[in-house]
């Protein structure tokens, strides 16, 4: 069975088992940072862009993306520097063991792509599907914060 | 300072916003195999038979193990120093299952799905066996969890009781005198899960020579080599334990807990194999903070102060005992060392029960003994009408003061000498207090049904385990006057590798972008008892730092022979002789590895205290309890800590903002529910309910430094301690909110109802 869909750029012609989530499937490309915690969809720690949706890949059969744009956090920033979220979430310290990190960066990524100047309210909901046990939110929410500001004053 | 107490970014931070491959699963092995454990459905029954034929049949299955077909030898899961303190209770496959999830077999295939089959395709016989399912309904019960002959260090295993402790100073008895006043209670603090992201991962191959490597997600390397070692019956030198970055641990991963299964298939076969525990798994199988019923006196005379302390608990270990007796040493010892109290007497049991296993969590104890002392210690200033806050401050310890009960406390062993070096307790509550807003919030809000409080709860730690853990370090000066760090020390989320390369660059008098930390691996670093107890710091650190002085005292001696002075000082990385001429960090390495005074500038010290220092806690909780519907909703919690010196104040504060959730979720939305045959119910992230970035209250973190004389730069501990007081802070405001007193957690809204209608009715 064939998907093909654009990743991180590419376009990729996915030859796969029927079972195969698109969480397996960037996993087996090498993309580490598409983590598995529950996969069942409760923890959040595989979250993606599908077409700027943030979405749990555990969740999505591959089939499910024909067509789509999928994007993952190595997508981000280029080999020199790092994007404007996860800078913050590096200088704020909203990285602590750093297994869901990932997946927030790319919620919060999400969000400001449809609203750039979110309020805490709506960080809080757009982290609300990404699980961590470590950070209790406090810094990933002032990271979101600082970030969207910082992409305001980029564009 | 140029390091310490900066707010250094972290020196994995990069790669973790990245998503790079720094976790156990994040690399491939060719060949591997899949493994999946089979586990018990009932609570309590012995294997009459288990037929694995079926299995034949499965395409790709490899290998199946049942108890028949691995060595029956005793060993405790705890990740714990040498000789363990916890009971040797536990066969890699036995018999006879104790609780639902109990492993019964293993197996190995090719592909997961043929894994999975093969689970489906053995078929077991079970005779099942009455379970306990009530820790109160476990000592002298006709069922005895623990018959079997071979175990080591269970306290009365006909009685069930896997470890007991009793310690006692003065005489709590003779306090009958009539102007004494007696607060006593019945408090219960139930299961609760550690939840880290990240599961237990392992996997296991073997290398070129043949010999074991294991990369798994543990915060105890070492121990993971030495009892995967004994469980198996390898060498110790067969084996190489691998800590890549951990997803989280919070003492869920002070455990072998699947170590010794992903090794046994390895050894079995030659393969490699990896094994993932699924969420389900984590939420029953795994470990879990051990429930606790406790019953406390405290006896207080006309001025205020308690003279008397009695304290009784009942801890449920589950199945079997890891961490039983510490779990319970340090329930005791925190309830009793908080405060200066003449008379005290602690008793404890921790018994078996038919139900999942019970373990290290952040706290280890504390926390169970802190919420009955701490909502106590409320109900006694409500009754004798003393703020909560002036009445904790006649009681509370003062610098230079000993606390005599503790020699009595040590794990299993006797005590060290506890003195309180350094405390600022009183002025964390005057912090808190003023944040919160205390003054003005316990006296208004009350009015209309929905209600509003503050409560406030208080809380000390240790920092290590004294005379026991050890940690250790070594540093390799390279000739552009970087560092390499090797620790033992087991980074597992907390930034320790940060914080001790804060420590190395401290005395070293370089830029902490100059020290490479690596950290845990047993063939590469040097030996640390691993990430508990919140010892890394203050125990780990304390090796580096001596390590780093070592090194600074070998780049003077080497840069001294090489101005051809007896004395010099270290300044701008330089060494420097008193006639000004100098030779740099770069130049003294460069030269001492090719052409002068020959040798590699390297050092490697160990670090162990007697010393436990306690850092201190006082956290504040603003609620609002909705009497219509019984809910309560946090407002805000504010946290203020006198943990030292700070390190690295972000990843501080970090370590506070990340444990208030854990406790809030114990008190209020985590609950590890059974059926009446002691079957978990909510094995997945909805059913259990751990906080999301939109239930968070607002928290303040806050630190008030004191300077540690026995510490490395004057630290204690941070890990753990924030963890203590959110749960009891609640519970005292839910008291100044509404007047409902709750003992129990997790508090549930019907309670409250029903409490507040009969609270209501008494006013009346």
């Amino acid at each position: 069975m064939t998907t093909t869909f654009t990743l991180n750029g590419s376009i990729h012609h996915a030859d796969t088992s029927p079972g195969t989530t698109l969480m397996d499937y960037l996993r087996m490309q090498g993309l580490a940072s598409v983590k598995h915690g529950c996969e069942t969809g409760e923890c959040g720690a595989c979250t993606v862009l599908v077409d700027d949706k943030s979405m749990n890949a555990c969740l999505l059969l591959l089939p499910v993306v024909e067509g789509t744009t999928v994007e993952t956090v190595e997508s981000l920033g280029d080999h020199e520097s790092l994007h404007r979220i996860q800078e913050q979430f590096l200088s704020e310290g909203a990285t602590q063991c750093g297994y869901c990190t990932p997946a927030m960066i790319m919620s919060v990524e999400s969000l400001v792509r449809r609203n750039p100047k979110p309020s805490q309210a709506d960080i809080r909901d757009a982290l609300a599907g990404t699980l961590c046990r470590c950070t209790g939110y406090v810094k990933p929410v002032i990271a979101a914060e600082k970030a969207s500001a910082r992409l305001r004053e980029d564009s | 300072m140029n390091a310490v107490g900066k707010r250094t970014i972290r020196v994995d931070g990069s790669a973790l916003v990245k998503g790079k491959p720094v976790f156990a699963d994040d690399i491939e092995l060719r060949d591997c195999l899949h493994v999946k454990v089979l586990r018990s459905p009932h609570a309590h029954a012995l294997i009459k038979n288990i037929d694995v034929s079926q299995t034949e049949a499965i395409d790709g299955v490899i290998c199946v193990l049942t108890h028949k077909d691995v060595p029956r030898h005793f060993y405790t899961t705890a990740g714990q120093g040498y000789p363990e303190p916890s009971p040797r209770d536990t066969v890699l496959l036995d018999d006879r299952v104790r609780y639902v999830g109990d492993k019964v077999a293993i197996v190995a295939a090719d592909t997961l799905a043929a894994a999975e089959a093969a689970l489906q395709a053995i078929t077991v016989e079970y005779e099942p066996l009455p379970a306990i399912l009530d820790s109160r309904e476990s000592i002298d019960n006709a069922t005895i969890i623990h018959p079997e002959h071979g175990t080591q260090g269970i306290h009365d295993a006909a009685r069930n009781i896997a470890a007991h402790l009793k310690a006692e100073v003065g005489d709590v008895d003779q306090l009958n005198d009539d102007d004494l006043n007696t607060f006593e209670n019945n408090f219960y603090t139930p299961y609760a899960q550690q939840s880290s992201i990240e599961p237990h991962i392992i996997l296991s191959w073997k290398d070129e020579n043949d010999r074991l490597v294991i990369r798994s997600s543990t915060q105890v390397p070492f121990h993971v080599r030495r009892i995967v070692a004994e469980v198996l019956g390898l060498p110790v030198k067969k084996i190489r334990a691998i800590k890549p970055r951990i997803g989280g641990g919070f003492g869920g991963k002070q455990e072998i807990l699947g170590e010794d299964v992903c090794a046994a298939v390895t050894m079995a076969t030659g393969r490699p194999a990896r094994l993932e525990f699924t969420r389900a798994e984590e939420l029953h199988a795994a470990r879990s903070r051990h429930p606790m019923h406790t019953r406390m006196k405290l006896v207080v005379d006309p001025s205020g102060r308690i003279q008397g302390q009695d304290i009784r608990f009942l801890m449920n270990c589950g199945a079997y005992g890891p961490h039983g007796l510490t779990v319970m040493s340090v329930s005791a010892l925190r309830s009793v060392s908080l405060y200066a109290i003449a008379n005290q007497r602690v008793t404890g049991d921790a018994v078996y029960t038919n139900l999942p296993v019970a373990g290290a969590y952040r706290g280890y104890g504390a926390p169970q003994g802190i919420f009955a002392l701490e909502v106590l210690v409320d109900e006694a200033a409500d009754a004798l009408n003393i703020d909560p806050i002036e009445f904790r401050k006649l009681n509370i310890y003062s610098e230079g003061e000993e606390v005599p009960i503790a020699l009595e406390l040590g794990e299993g062993r006797e005590g060290f000498r506890t003195v309180v070096r350094t405390t600022r307790l009183a002025d964390c509550m005057d912090e808190g207090a003023k944040r919160i807003g205390w003054s003005e919030l316990r006296g208004s809000g009350k009015e209309g049904t929905v209600k509003r409080g503050v409560g406030m709860a208080c809380s000390a730690m240790g920092s290590g385990i004294g005379g026991i853990d050890m940690g250790a370090a070594s540093i390799k000066m390279n000739e552009d006057a970087s560092f390499n760090l090797l620790v033992g020390a087991t980074d597992i989320g907390t930034g320790s590798d940060t914080a001790l390369a804060q420590i190395a660059a401290e005395v070293l008098d370089v830029s902490v972008e100059s020290i490479l930390v690596y950290s845990s691996d047993t063939d590469l670093t040097p030996f640390d008892t691993g990430a508990y107890a919140s010892s890394t710091t203050y125990i780990s650190g304390g090796a580096v730092k001596k390590a780093a002085q070592e090194v600074r005292a070998q780049i003077l001696e080497q840069g001294c022979k090489l101005l051809g002075v007896d004395q010099a000082e270290i300044r701008d990385r330089k060494v420097i002789a008193a006639d000004g001429h100098s030779v740099s960090y770069q130049e003294i390495c460069t030269k001492s590895l090719y052409t002068d005074h020959q040798k590699q500038i390297i050092a490697t010290a160990s670090h162990v205290s007697e010393d436990s220092p306690m850092p201190f806690n006082a956290t504040f909780a603003d609620v609002e309890v909705d009497t219509e519907t019984g809910i309560v909703r946090v407002r805000k919690i504010v946290s203020v800590t006198d943990a030292g010196t700070v390190i690295n104040p972000p990843m501080a504060e970090g370590q506070v903002e990340g444990a208030i959730p854990q406790s809030l979720g114990m008190a209020l939305s985590e609950h590890m529910v059974f059926d009446a045959n002691g079957a978990p119910v909510n094995l997945n992230f909805h059913d259990y309910q751990i906080y999301t970035a939109r239930d968070m209250p607002e928290i303040e973190a806050v630190f008030l430094e004191t300077d540690e004389p026995t510490g490395p730069f004057g630290a204690k501990a941070t890990a753990e301690i924030p963890i203590n007081g959110p749960a009891p802070a609640v519970v005292n405001a839910i008291y100044n909110a509404c007047g409902v007193r709750i003992r129990e957690l997790p508090i549930r809204p019907e309670e409250i109802l029903k409490a507040f209608q009969s609270v209501e009715s008494d006013d009346r």
